[in-house]
């Protein structure tokens, strides 16, 4: 059952004559990833302001579990603060400190844990964030990519319940934006907090959000599952999420779900209503490939996979489109059952002997000696039919999905 | 002549409307610090402070005390030059040792020494201050439970009082020897009667008066220059780096004329 964390009721922020929100009303639930959109300046940093106590509204009340936060007790207000952490947009990570002294911070200013304890939890973070190696360096030293794990480190050193990142993708490339969106996944998983996050990735912030918040002209347009916002009749669905997700998945270069959708009903108009054709639905898992070449290998894989498919499925009309982190639907509107399964047969041939046999290059990282990790590429074909609804079509070549191409268990890079 | 009068009445109107603005900023600024340096101060006595107060000391007052060693030396040669020079014509040189003690332990060294590490260290924690607030940092410091006054600004307040007095005797001490080196190995007056006279003449009073205005420019300084970085932000004439910049300026500038300002009343008051 979802459990409301944080409820905003008519909160009310202005600055000076400017309202930023408008008597806005919106539920946060527990152990959710919440992302907030919106167009600049429709107040979504400060909405995370509100959250943290950073700034306070001018009408309204925030509750968390329940409870008015400006009516809280000191007590409580300082639980309830110990519980929320937060990832700035810039990282504001203190330059004259190094990496671990960055992270140790909180533990050393607002904890009675000695420093060995303090040492033993920074080292722990240190190593889940891939940061080894920069322990002892200055944020100035380090790459925008990594800056974003140590205040990441930063954020999650004190087990807080909810975490409020703000723009955590900001200036990164395609590949590390999904590294970081999937880091977020993960971690909230592996931590179990509550994530409440400002981003404009699409897709991929939609694969790891379980719920939407649109900010429209000071208030709130929408709020609830991706799947219902595509379906939204709002102008600000025409305007703003169409022209965000573009014509191509930035990872990928895939088509965009939009144009994918687009592109689908173009050639079912074409076509009459009994002719059949065939859908693909490629799946890749890991297995320790993001333990042993760090959390870029499984980007750089799903980039591989999908620009494999697109030359090679492309080339005889086939559209495709992300479906989800590790999932690609291709439609082969010109081929067969049989014939697409002869192809995708010796895709799958092909993946396995040229893309996924260099992962080494592929990855551009050293593996070491007795370094173990797998990766699995399954595919469900099914015939269907043009009256077919899309996610009709994803859950049953769901269920028809096999391996089609592996690398199993080897440091040198070599498929076996 | 009505033109005339009505233009005199909107002149009169537009200078008082300025000079009522000032005041009410002044009085506003005034309140603030006095509540920013009463919440800093309180929070010095609490736990955790003690090894970023040694920081702070060794920051403010280590690093500052080559210069003010050296501004010290010469102004003490300077004075031992200058009333060298009146003492002779009135037949008194033997009195150079109290006219320079006196000089330099009553006034100039608190003062100058407080001068210098406004310079030196009063800019720093503004620039300091309000590059952390400009880039974040300082709500970072709010997300992360840690009260940024408490953090950033108590242990600059209490490095300060600590660091400010000890300064001031260090600049008197050396001050003293410049003058010796003037006025007894250059010009010749006598050794003897120069050390003497700085016995006889400074009383525990003098070197009481001399703490006690060297602790409050500690409290002035310290307050204004963490005041002004701080609330960089709120800075309506500028904004980013160059709010940065100004806060600086306006730190060090606002601190010399304070240091000036509160040395005559405090004077006044130990007169």
């Amino acid at each position: 059952m979802e459990n409301t964390l944080i409820e905003f009721r008519d909160v009310t922020k202005c600055f000076g004559d400017h309202t930023v929100l408008d008597r806005i009303n919106l539920k946060i639930y527990e152990n959710q990833i919440t992302t907030i959109m919106g167009k600049s300046g429709t107040g979504k940093s400060v909405l995370l302001k509100l959250i943290i106590g950073l700034l306070s509204p001018n009408a309204g009340t925030i509750l968390f579990l329940g409870k008015p936060i400006n009516k809280m007790k000191k007590r409580q207000w300082d639980r309830y603060r110990n519980q929320v952490s937060y990832l700035f947009q810039n990282n504001a990570l203190f330059d004259s400190m190094t990496v671990f002294d960055n992270i140790a911070l909180p533990l050393r200013q607002t904890t009675s844990m000695n420093r060995k304890k303090i040492e033993k939890k920074v080292m722990a973070r240190i190593e889940q964030t891939e940061l080894s190696e920069a322990a002892n360096k200055y944020p100035s030293e380090l790459s925008g990519g990594m800056q974003k794990r140590v205040a990441l480190a930063r954020a999650l050193v004190t087990d807080p319940k909810i975490v409020l990142f703000d723009e955590p993708t900001t200036g990164q490339d395609p590949i590390r934006k999904n590294v970081i969106l999937s880091t977020i996944a993960h971690y909230r998983k592996k931590f179990g907090f509550t994530a409440v996050l400002v981003s404009h990735d699409i897709p991929d912030v939609f694969f790891i959000s379980d719920r939407i918040i649109l900010l429209w002209e000071r208030k709130v347009a929408f709020q609830g599952p991706y799947e219902e916002s595509t379906k939204l009749d709002h102008p600000m669905a025409k305007e703003f999420l169409h022209s965000l997700e573009g014509f191509q998945d930035e990872l990928t270069g895939l088509l965009s779900k939009q144009a994918f959708r687009a592109r689908y009903a173009m050639t079912l108009n074409q076509r009459q209503t009994e002719e059949t054709f065939t859908a693909v639905l490629f799946t890749v898992e890991f297995d320790l490939l993001t333990e042993t070449l760090g959390p870029i290998a499984a980007a750089v894989v799903i980039k591989a996979l999908g620009e494999y498919i697109h030359t090679n499925l492309g080339a005889i009309g086939g559209f495709s489109v992300r479906h989800h982190t590790g999932q690609i639907l291709a439609i082969l509107p010109y081929t067969d059952f049989r014939e697409a399964q002869q192809l995708v047969k010796n895709l799958g041939k092909g993946l396995q002997k040229e893309a996924l046999s260099n992962i080494q290059a592929l990855t551009q990282a050293k593996i070491g000696d007795g370094a173990c990790f797998q990766i699995y590429v399954y595919a469900g074909l099914i015939e269907t039919s043009s009256n077919e609804d899309i996610d009709k079509i994803i859950e049953k070549a769901g269920a028809t999905q096999k391996i089609i191409a592996t690398h199993q268990c080897d440091a040198k890079g070599g498929g076996i | 002549m009505e033109t005339r009068d009505k233009l005199s009445a909107v002149s009169y109107t537009l200078f008082f409307n300025f000079l009522g603005k000032l005041a009410i900023s002044l009085v506003n600024n005034l309140g603030a610090a006095t509540i920013f340096f009463s919440k800093a101060f309180l929070m010095i006595f609490r736990s955790k402070q003690f090894p970023e107060i040694i920081h702070q000391v060794y920051n403010i007052g280590a690093r500052s005390s080559n210069i003010v060693m050296l501004v010290g030396l010469f102004t003490g040669m300077v004075l031992g030059l200058q009333l060298h020079y009146t003492l002779v014509k009135f037949g008194s040189e033997g009195m150079l040792g109290s006219a320079i003690s006196l000089s330099l332990i009553r006034e100039l060294g608190p003062v100058l020494t407080a001068i210098m590490i406004t310079a030196r260290a009063g800019s720093s924690m503004a620039a300091e201050i309000g590059i952390l607030r400009i880039s974040e940092q300082i709500d970072a410091l709010y997300t992360m439970r840690i009260d940024p006054v408490r953090y950033l600004v108590s242990p600059k307040i209490a490095a300060s009082i600590i660091s400010f007095p000890l300064l001031t005797a260090f600049f008197d001490l050396i001050g003293i020897l410049g003058g010796y080196l003037t006025g007894v190995v250059l010009l010749g007056a006598n050794a003897g009667t120069y050390f003497y006279r700085i016995q006889s003449s400074v009383d525990i009073v003098d070197i009481r008066g001399g703490f006690i205005k060297s602790f409050v420019f500690a409290i002035i300084v310290s307050t204004i220059c963490c005041y002004q970085g701080y609330f960089t932000h709120m800075r309506s004439d500028s904004s980013g780096a160059k709010s940065v910049g100004l806060s600086t300026t306006s730190a060090v500038v606002h601190s010399c004329v304070m240091i000036l300002i509160a040395d005559y009343v405090v004077t006044s008051f130990l007169m």
